[in-house]
């Protein structure tokens, strides 16, 4: 499978480095060996969803314990997230540190993706979810560190786009 | 059976718990038996109650979690109900008020009136303690023994669609917040 274990070594790695200790995530093929690594890992609680939204409560559950995470999913499970993120995070000052792959942008190959990927950033400005296009992986742990830090001030979900430049090899 | 009377029964073994009610009728007639730090009413995203729960009992393994969850609430996320199963935390208490209503919304009936047995769904999703209760006699025993016990529980409570007057309550949602979060960091000095 072509996607990229550096990567998502590095992105598993930066989350890790700033503190992040659950990670909510449905499973989705970029997001493979994030996955794996958070399930492998004994310091890392990884809650597998039935569906993203759920991840929404998670992660408030996790910051009122005091516990820094991540959602970890694909731009349509944003999608699916929203009224959580406008019903919970956003009413009540909640974080979320929302880790998204895009997919449905330029070199997609799979129809059912591509209309998701018209809309998301669209979305997350709609929104007023600060965002950061990852696509070099020389720029992730920076941006991951600067993403954490920004929703745990603004007190507001923060989102990172993981690219097809950044998450697929070919 | 009325919700209030569960509430005012089961409020005493509320003082050590860390409680998360949904909106409406459930968090305005928690607060009227008396607001304490320990209680988080997350008064919109319905069925994110179950969830927050879980990521408080994932995240906090000495701490005894209760959700005051509904049945219009559980309906919206019934996929919770497979997650809190899929990690079964010991210290989650789950409460469904089934008024079979969207009571807080105008009183619409739920699938529960035509049939829905959440019950049923929760043992099926793989819940390892299910019961439902009745009476406040059998309420007030099926929570005892769910604060006793080191199991994922779902109680369904089946309690008659009423509620209070109205819903707003004098504690800001975001005061609400930082005061529960607050307590839980000062649970974590002591």
């Amino acid at each position: 499978m072509p996607v990229s274990v550096t990567s998502s070594k590095v992105i598993f790695d930066a989350l890790k480095k700033c503190d992040v200790r659950l990670i909510s995530a449905l499973p989705e093929t970029w997001l493979v060996h994030l996955i794996r690594m958070a399930d492998d890992d004994p310091d890392m609680v990884l809650v597998r969803l039935a569906k993203e939204e759920e991840g929404v409560g998670v992660s408030a559950g996790a910051h009122f314990a005091g516990v820094k995470s991540a959602m970890l999913m694909q731009n349509h499970g944003f999608l699916a997230s929203i009224n959580g993120i406008v019903s919970f995070a956003y009413l009540y000052k909640i974080p979320l540190l929302m880790v998204i792959s895009y997919r449905g942008s330029f070199g997609e190959r799979d129809p059912w993706q591509t209309q998701g990927g018209n809309v998301t950033e669209a979305l997350l400005r709609a929104m007023g979810i600060p965002y950061s296009v990852l696509d070099s992986i020389e720029s992730v742990e920076k941006r991951i560190r600067q993403a954490q830090a920004l929703t745990e001030s603004s007190l507001q979900p923060v989102a990172l786009l993981l690219t097809r430049d950044l998450m697929w090899e070919e | 059976m009325l919700r209030l009377d569960c509430l005012r029964a089961v409020y005493p073994d509320l003082e050590k718990c860390l409680v998360v009610t949904i909106m409406g009728a459930t968090a305005a007639e928690l607060h009227s038996l008396g607001h304490r730090p320990n209680f988080f009413y997350l008064q919109h995203a319905m069925g994110l109650a179950s969830s927050t729960g879980l990521g408080l009992a994932l995240s906090l393994p000495d701490q005894k979690i209760v959700v005051f969850d509904g049945d219009g609430s559980l309906l919206m996320n019934l996929g919770s109900l497979s997650t809190m199963a899929r990690y079964q935390p010991k210290n989650l208490f789950h409460v469904v008020f089934d008024n079979e209503s969207l009571l807080s919304v105008g009183g619409f009936p739920t699938a529960t009136s035509t049939g829905t047995d959440l019950e049923g769904i929760a043992r099926a999703a793989g819940i390892p303690a299910v019961r439902t209760v009745r009476t406040l006699e059998d309420f007030k025993t099926a929570v005892k023994n769910a604060l006793h016990t080191s199991q994922l529980t779902t109680i369904v409570a089946k309690v008659e669609p009423t509620g209070p007057a109205g819903y707003v309550t004098d504690l800001s949602l975001v005061e609400n917040r930082f005061q529960f979060r607050r307590y839980i960091q000062s649970l974590k000095r002591q």
